[in-house]
């Protein structure tokens, strides 16, 4: 029993079944993510002054993934161009390609970028100690220049015993660029590169502490969202690398050898939902990184 | 079971489908360019002030959030441009069927609409006035 | 199920050369692990009437409480504690957490695991590819993963009841901060909880939801019969086209919201949670910043669209059964077919008339009140034409038709009194009271259900072959009509009067239960006569149980038309075999040629071609007319 168009295209509509149901699919994914930025708009929004953070990643390494995603939509465009063409060597160089640079933007994601943020730890200061700790706030400066106000110091916990252990009384911390010279006007605006922790250590008293943290999910509305967002995306590209891999084995051959159209049907449809997925990417990088 | 058959596979509409798709392809490759140059604009221009360029050339003061207001505006501005090319080119939605359209249409406006309606009841509270 | 089987028992000729095709299936991939439309909408039938017993089972848990609250459960009290956890009923007695377990699972199972599951997707995989003509779904395979994900996550939500600390108690809405909280703490699992199983197994609820969809509407788009146009489908069809987008397209914000929850519980991230917490005395160590509002919103985005999930399917087989036994077509088709396409498209801008009580602005508000009121106008419209469909017909009151015509003014109650919760004045008195239980109930259990049983007692004998019986049938019906009413209507006084939902003792320690009579009755001493009406509803249910289950096998044979019936679904053998049409079917006319004048039958099926001399309702195009 054949279904009808899966190959071939109705007349009426002009589609074969795989494309209108990608479609619809993805349609329900604008929906999700829709979701999700409705909350990050709301939360970002909603935020008191100072409390959502800017320039917390890294500028650079988001660069050269937005660019190994983007690269992979052209690859993966040019593998279902070959299928068209009847060319399988080069289809399967290109879906090659195409999976390593998804693996590569899983792997920058997940082995570098989420642990850069786990070992990096913040503390919020409670509003009424913020003068006690003025020196690496810089709240006066940010007054008289019209910034939002710095409630936060970050930096490299060095006694991490402090986290756990409620006889430590104190943190010790390895001050940020920011929180060392607070009031060095280059440190009003994000950099392009991320500068490097200083040696400049700081003793803050718990008693001081609004909230007190790594860079986790846990810290903050921005961090809570960005992990949130770009753990969903990553699941997407995982998903999508693997049903890539499927199409690239020996298997999808033998789909070729049988009925090329089909095959390229499939890679078309996948690869729909891998623009999609770089897409979203679009958006999350500069709503993310750099705004 | 007399179902209508399936086109036969290496029919004339698909070889002549297979030249057009050969035209298509230094297409999908400028594209992709365009879309590396457009990453790295993005880039730059969130390093740029908007808020004292727009201060400047309206002779008004815009304060830090006014100023990261602009500078959201101009990312997502380029972003939607980013997204467009991939969509109309690289998705092929530039030469889709009608039916692929009303189905985005819809959804594009009820999205906005959990979006606008959303903001809207966020805002319309007798505490804000 | 039968459906396959036929392939053994209908030896036709063509069906059996076909079958050579591919090799046979096994027993697992014929049965349980099939892509045939035809057994997935069984199985999801089936699974979805168990979970309807299972949370109506529920329900009459509940209505012990409420009628004789802090008294032991006769009989079954001494061993539910074995089944549910000793902390739940000591001494038979129900405690609250976990009255509202029950409160919470009820409302989730009936309309998630109960409802949606039969009437969109069994009646729907069943029925559509039958009725324009398909040999199956476009896509199989994703049929049958969208039908183990709805398992697998109604294994979970099942579950839950078994984990530490019970089910999930914080109502079917899951509202934070409470729904964030419940079930934390030192002796609970942080995963295998209540509340977090609810989250997980409505995930994948969710998945097979949007799978579902997407097949109807590709299906309904590319598969129809040749001749088969759009404004000659039936009514069904249409209602599950729609009933298909609005799953599409409202689900996957809740979804997002419950990944957000997740986090919450999980990540301890704060979504939607304040900063300021208290709980038990202790501040909460939580980032803040959250809203709760942020839930109510996107959760009422899927919540409004899907109680129209919940009733379009049911308008699509009234619609079907009531052409059918009133002998002529159905009044006002290109008006049911606008209307149920505003609902659809209007049912996204309306959610926030559930939220009513939030305090928003007199903008918004003003928006969202016009919106539902202007909603409510298609949804009359639908029913007017449903009640004008009955004029002048020549009314045969089979089973079906009973279910079908009760529906009727049961919805128009349901619907009617929703009309002043449209109103944020009037909704601000009744809100969380009981009018809102009896206004929804009247909706979706003499409404969506009654439905539902039409359809089953209609399509039985097309799934089967053979007849449920009728006597039994009316055993059925008539008590639970009776109870029905029993049973929702004093809910609407008993809410006037100031009662509460979700009351654990169902009013009994509150003045306003307690104070005024409503026609002889206090609001509490109500719950009396409302329990026992459940409980005689649930007694009523078994004859159907028995007839369905005996009449599988035993049930009277029938032809391939025992409606003589017109729509295509009935030009296919009883039980259909896999491919479903013997020859693909070509629609020549529409699906409603009851009584054509001239005509010596009272019904002329959807694939009879036409005679150039005859008149029909609509001129057929010219290529299918013989010259």
């Amino acid at each position: 029993m054949e279904i009808p168009y899966t190959i071939s295209t109705r007349p009426d509509t002009g589609l074969w079944n795989a494309k209108i149901g990608i479609w619809l699919f993805l349609a329900s994914e604008v929906m999700l993510f829709g979701g999700l930025f409705s909350a990050y708009i709301f939360l970002r929004i909603d935020s008191a002054p100072g409390m959502w953070p800017h320039g917390l990643l890294n500028v650079p390494v988001g660069t050269f993934n937005t660019c190994i995603l983007i690269m992979s939509s052209v690859t993966v465009v040019l593998a279902w161009a070959s299928l068209k063409m009847r060319r399988y060597r080069a289809y399967w160089w290109y879906m090659l390609a195409t999976i390593l640079c998804g693996i590569i933007f899983l792997v920058v994601k997940l082995a570098y970028e989420w642990p850069q943020k786990y070992d990096h730890f913040g503390i919020y200061i409670k509003p009424e100690a913020l003068g006690k700790y003025e020196q690496y706030l810089g709240n006066a400066y940010a007054a008289e220049k019209e910034l939002p106000p710095r409630l936060e110091i970050t930096g490299h916990l060095h006694n991490r015993a402090a986290l756990s252990d409620p006889n430590i009384k104190e943190y010790e911390v390895a001050l940020d660029p920011l929180n060392a010279d607070p009031t060095n006007p280059s440190m009003d605006r994000p950099h392009f590169f991320p500068l490097p922790v200083t040696d400049k250590i700081a003793t803050i008293e718990k008693k001081d502490v609004e909230r007190a943290t790594m860079f986790l999910p846990t810290h903050n509305a921005y961090f809570a969202s960005y992990f949130t967002i770009t753990g969903l995306h990553g699941l997407h590209v995982l998903a999508g690398v693997l049903v890539f891999i499927y199409m690239w084995l020996p298997v999808s051959k033998k789909l070729y050898q049988r009925s090329p159209e089909h095959l390229a049907n499939r890679v078309e449809v996948s690869g729909l939902f891998w623009h999609f997925v770089d897409l979203i990417w679009i958006f999350v990088f500069p709503l993310f990184y750099l705004l | 079971m007399n179902n209508p058959p399936d086109v036969a596979q290496d029919s004339k509409e698909y070889e002549e489908y297979a030249h057009g798709v050969q035209k298509h392809v230094r297409g999908y490759l400028i594209v992709g360019a365009t879309l590396l140059a457009f990453t790295m604009i993005t880039v730059a221009l969130s390093y740029v002030d908007f808020g004292a360029i727009l201060s400047s050339l309206f002779h008004t003061n815009l304060s830090a959030t006014q100023g990261r207001k602009a500078n959201i505006a101009v990312a997502l501005l380029v972003a939607m441009f980013k997204a467009g090319l991939v969509a109309a080119i690289f998705m092929h939605l530039a030469a889709e069927k009608r039916l692929i359209y009303r189905i985005l249409i819809f959804t594009g406006f009820f999205v906005l609409g959990l979006f606008w309606l959303t903001l809207l009841a966020w805002y319309d509270y007798p505490i804000f006035r | 199920m039968d459906a396959s089987a036929s392939v053994e028992t209908h030896h036709d000729p063509h069906a059996h050369a076909a079958e050579h095709e591919h090799h046979e299936l096994g027993w697992w991939r014929k049965y349980i692990f099939s892509t045939d439309h035809k057994v997935i909408g069984i199985q999801y039938g089936l699974c979805g009437l168990v979970f309807l017993f299972f949370g109506f089972c529920l329900m009459m848990m509940m209505r012990w409480q409420l009628a004789y609250p802090g008294q032991a459960m006769p009989v079954i009290g001494k061993w539910l504690p074995y089944i549910f956890g000793a902390e739940s009923m000591p001494d038979g007695k129900m405690t609250p957490n976990f009255y509202n377990s029950l409160g919470a699972m009820h409302g989730t199972i009936m309309i998630f695991l109960g409802v949606v599951p039969l009437a969109f997707a069994a009646f729907g995989n069943f029925v559509v590819p039958l009725q324009i003509g398909a040999p199956d779904m476009t896509f199989p395979k994703v049929n049958a993963a969208s039908f183990w994900a709805f398992a697998v996550g109604g294994v979970i939500m099942s579950m839950s009841f078994f984990v530490p600390g019970g089910a999930a108690k914080g109502g079917w809405t899951s509202y934070v901060p409470l729904a964030a909280f419940d079930d934390t703490g030192p002796d609970r699992n942080p995963v295998f909880n209540g509340q977090t199983l609810w989250l997980i197994g409505f995930i994948f609820l969710i998945t097979s939801s949007l799978l579902g969809a997407v097949n109807f509407i590709t299906t309904i788009i590319q598969l129809r019969a040749k001749g088969l146009t759009w404004m000659r489908l039936p009514f069904f069809v249409w209602a599950q086209f729609v009933t298909a987008f609005l799953l599409l397209l409202a689900f996957p914000p809740l979804e997002a919201a419950i990944i957000m929850q997740l986090m919450d519980r999980l990540a301890h991230t704060s979504f939607f949670l304040p900063a300021g917490l208290v709980l038990n005395g202790v501040p909460v160590s939580i980032s803040g910043g959250g809203s709760p509002l942020l839930w109510q919103h996107l959760f009422w985005f899927l919540g409004h669209p899907e109680v129209y999930v919940l009733i379009l399917p049911a308008f699509g087989i009234v619609a079907e059964i009531l052409a059918n036994n009133s002998r002529k077509p159905l009044w006002g088709y290109k008006s049911l077919v606008f209307s149920v396409l505003v609902i659809g498209f209007l049912s996204f801008v309306v959610w926030a008339h559930h939220m009513w009580m939030t305090g928003m602005g007199s903008t918004v508000s003003a928006f969202f009140q016009t919106t539902t009121l202007l909603i409510s106008i298609p949804s009359v419209i639908i029913l007017s034409a449903f009640f004008i469909s009955l004029w002048g017909g020549s009314i045969r009151f089979t089973v079906p038709m009973l279910f079908a015509t009760a529906f009727l003014p049961m919805f128009g109650i349901g619907g009617l009194t929703g009309i002043p919760l449209a109103f944020n004045s009037a909704d601000l008195y009744l809100h969380d009271t009981y009018y809102i239980i009896a206004h929804f109930h009247y909706i979706v259990a003499p409404g969506t259900i009654f439905g539902l049983f039409a359809g089953i007692y209609y399509w039985f004998p097309k799934a089967t072959g053979r007849k449920m019986n009728d006597f039994w049938g009316q055993v059925h019906f008539w008590p639970t009509l009776i109870c029905m009413n029993v049973i929702f209507l004093p809910m609407f006084l008993q809410g006037m009067a100031g009662m509460h939902r979700r009351w654990f003792d169902g009013g009994q320690g509150w003045n306003v239960a307690n104070e005024h009579t409503i026609w002889g009755l206090t609001g509490f001493q109500w719950n009396h006569p409302i329990s026992w009406a459940a409980w005689i509803m649930g007694l009523a249910q078994i004859p159907f149980i028995i007839n369905f289950f005996w009449s599988i096998k035993h049930g009277e044979k029938v032809n391939d038309n025992p409606w003589e019936a017109t729509t295509l679904e009935w030009t296919a053998p009883s039980p259909p075999p896999h491919g479903n049409f013997v020859t693909t079917p070509v629609a020549y006319r529409g699906p409603y040629e009851y009584s054509l004048p001239g005509c010596e039958r009272d019904f002329t099926m959807q694939n009879e071609p036409v005679e150039p001399t005859e008149r029909t309702r609509r001129k057929p195009p010219a290529e299918l007319v013989p010259a």
